[in-house]
């Protein structure tokens, strides 16, 4: 099998003294869906913010498509082909949805724009309707769909999902889901979720992981981890 | 000029190149049937000249030309565009006396100084302003567009003053050779605020600038030998005319050379032309500026500033290029107070200067550039109409600021243009500018 498109090699990050991330193995494969689960605190968007270089990891190695990222500067990874739609979505209130698009764009050439900008379109077509209002004016769902919008408009070959169904309601959480599954379909776009709503990331995703106090106690496929005991029982009973 | 444009409802480039060659025609026909006079004088027929009449034809073409386009003619040259944003009535009446008002300005402006009641008074006051206007057009690079709030911006005025007045009395030279190395100087000193606070955002951010203000300023104070400490710098020079001095006596004068008599007013009117100028020149650069990528880093740093580093923004260069341009405009500023004062001392620099032209920025509405003007009007304009009220006079400014603050929180002109429309004709015009 050819190398994975990102792979992570015990990584530790600390905050200060406190440890958040104890020797984390995680890898993405080119064309996949990976989902990372675990509950409040687990360590999920201290990996996701680690991958990016903020903060950056005191001890392993991360490798993104052959390239080791590990002691980049942010705005560096950022502008090698991975991109992120960030926990609570951060899009630009004050700018116009269009604006909030361009500034996606800056990374890829700027004669891909129209281009890039009809596919985003195409894949929420809500945004074409409200293009020049401004980003704070969109709901919650909206605002989710802008911001993978905008990380879409830099063509990038990993997408980063920090808790994209975070406080939107179940059925446009259905519908952004639904999208991120045709982007992979039918662009091959490589995707890392990190969820706390388990059931629909397992259902969306090819592998899962579960962390724990920032360990990964648990891998498998998909449906493996829908079926597991544990999961099912400190996961989704209850919830979904 | 400002919201003419961006509104695209009238297209000012058009009316301004059309009054142009209407001016030049007049130009070419008034420079001779006007601009000389034959007479018959004792030795014979004299041409006499008579520069200021030709250039008054010339004048009211352009200027009728400019207004004929603005309130005439202008529906026919308006394009219909759907409305840009869902707004309110109150917003759309803003933006439409933004649009009327701005043009408005503008020419009032030019006109000034030929106005019957333009008397030294009334030009040195308008110099005033226009110096303010100019200063919250800078700071509101660092403070409209980035976000980056900053209470030392006095401090870039300083060094701009400074930069000039020295090189001017120790090197002997000139007005304009200083003036870009004056901004260079200032917008140097933007950069070495920027670095240590680049990690700090709102009050903190404040307060470091606030500090650096007061550097500046007690530095000039004591470092005796090289400025002058409290005696400050005295004998600077005037900027000349294209080598022309305005002197009373003497060849080679400006008066002399037009044929004019000697007035002392000729002096201030170039100044405020100067000021104009320099104030348009702002204006002109900040609202390109914020058409380019890097206008709209600012305003995406000004709104999320993680957001921006992970879409691969360098927020560092970010931040020092705010701080940077920003503090050239006030070092501009400054070298042009230092050249109309003759004299300058750190008494001109303390923090009340920095809180005025904040509150210019604030009151105006962070980034409008229509609303710095209204306020430093109404600021400016307004501590010389209530000079006789002493000592009401800050609290009622006090007062006023506070009614404004209740009524429009977010200044008079709180309505932002966005930068990026699409095309009635489909196609984005982000195209040539989303370049990197």
């Amino acid at each position: 099998m050819s190398e994975p498109l990102l792979k992570i090699e015990g990584v530790e990050t600390y905050y200060g003294k406190i440890i958040a991330l104890r020797g984390v193995d995680i890898y993405v494969n080119k064309g996949e869906i990976v989902t990372l689960i675990g509950a409040n605190g687990a360590g999920k968007s201290t990996l996701m913010m680690t991958i990016c270089g903020t903060p950056q990891a005191r001890a392993g190695r991360i490798v993104f498509d052959g390239v080791d990222i590990t002691r980049m500067p942010t705005h560096e990874i950022m502008r090698s082909s991975i991109a992120q739609s960030p926990e609570g979505r951060r899009i630009f209130a004050r700018m116009t949805v269009m604006e909030n698009l361009q500034m996606g764009a800056g990374i890829a050439p700027p004669e891909h724009f129209d281009d890039n900008l009809k596919r985003v379109y195409d894949l929420f077509p809500v945004l074409k309707e409200r293009h020049a209002q401004r980003g704070g004016t969109l709901s919650g769902g909206e605002q989710q769909m802008l911001a993978i919008g905008r990380a879409l408009m830099g063509e990038p070959k990993l997408l980063l999902l920090d808790e994209p169904s975070l406080g939107i309601a179940p059925i446009l959480v259905r519908q952004i889901f639904e999208a991120i599954r045709e982007l992979n379909v039918s662009q091959g776009l490589t995707v890392f979720l990190v969820e706390q709503n388990a059931f629909h990331a397992l259902r969306l995703a090819h592998r899962g992981y579960v962390m724990v106090n920032g360990n990964i106690t648990l891998t498998g496929s998909g449906e493996e981890l829908l079926g597991n005991e544990e999961v099912r029982a400190a996961y989704l009973e209850g919830g979904a | 000029m400002s919201n003419t444009e961006a509104n695209g409802h009238f297209d000012m480039k058009a009316a301004l190149k059309d009054a142009a060659i209407s001016a030049l025609l007049t130009f070419v026909l008034a420079s001779l049937i006007l601009g000389l006079q034959i007479v018959d004088r004792n030795t014979g027929l004299v041409l006499v000249p008579r520069i200021w009449l030709a250039a008054a034809a010339i004048a009211l073409v352009f200027f009728g030309r400019l207004a004929l386009h603005m309130f005439w003619w202008s529906k026919r040259m308006r394009v219909d565009k759907p409305p840009l944003l869902p707004t309110t009535k109150l917003t759309a009446g803003l933006a439409k006396i933004t649009r009327i008002a701005a043009p408005l300005l503008f020419v009032f402006a030019i006109a000034l100084p030929f106005f019957p009641f333009s008397d030294r008074y009334i030009m040195d006051l308008a110099i005033l302003i226009m110096t303010y206007v100019m200063l919250g057009w800078g700071l509101n690079v660092v403070v409209g567009f980035a976000g980056l709030l900053d209470l030392g911006y006095v401090a870039f005025y300083a060094v701009g003053a400074y930069s000039f007045a020295l090189l001017a009395t120790n090197l002997g030279l000139s007005f304009w050779v200083c003036l870009p190395l004056a901004g260079l100087f200032a917008a140097t000193w933007g950069i070495i605020l920027g670095f240590p606070v680049l990690r700090l955002r709102g009050d903190y951010l404040a307060i470091v600038t606030l500090a650096f203000g007061e550097i500046i300023r007690v530095v000039l104070l004591n470092w005796y030998t090289f400025t002058g400490g409290p005696d400050g710098i005295s004998n600077i020079p005037r900027p000349t005319f294209f080598g022309l001095e305005f002197k009373r006596f003497g060849e080679g004068t400006f008066a002399d050379f037009f044929g004019l008599e000697y007035s002392s007013l000729h002096r201030i009117i170039f100044l405020y032309y100067i000021i104009v100028v320099l104030a348009m020149f702002t204006s002109f650069v900040t609202l390109r500026l914020r058409n380019l990528p890097i206008g709209r880093a600012w305003e995406a740093l000004r709104e999320d500033e993680v957001a921006c580093s992970s879409l691969g923004i360098n927020t560092t260069n970010t931040k020092l290029t705010a701080f940077a341009i920003g503090a050239m405009f006030g070092g501009f500023a400054g070298s042009f107070f230092a050249t109309r004062q003759g004299f300058i001392s750190p008494e001109s620099f303390t923090f009340i200067e920095s809180a005025i032209i904040l509150a210019i920025v604030v009151l105006g509405g962070m980034g409008s550039q229509i609303g710095v003007v209204i306020a430093s009007v109404a600021l400016i304009g307004g501590f010389e109409v209530f000079r006789e009220f002493e000592q009401y006079r800050m609290l009622i400014f006090g007062l006023a600021m506070v009614l404004i603050m209740v009524w429009k929180p977010r200044g008079l002109i709180s309505t932002r243009n966005p930068s990026l429309l699409l095309n009635p004709s489909g196609r984005s015009p982000a195209r040539q500018e989303g370049a990197a």
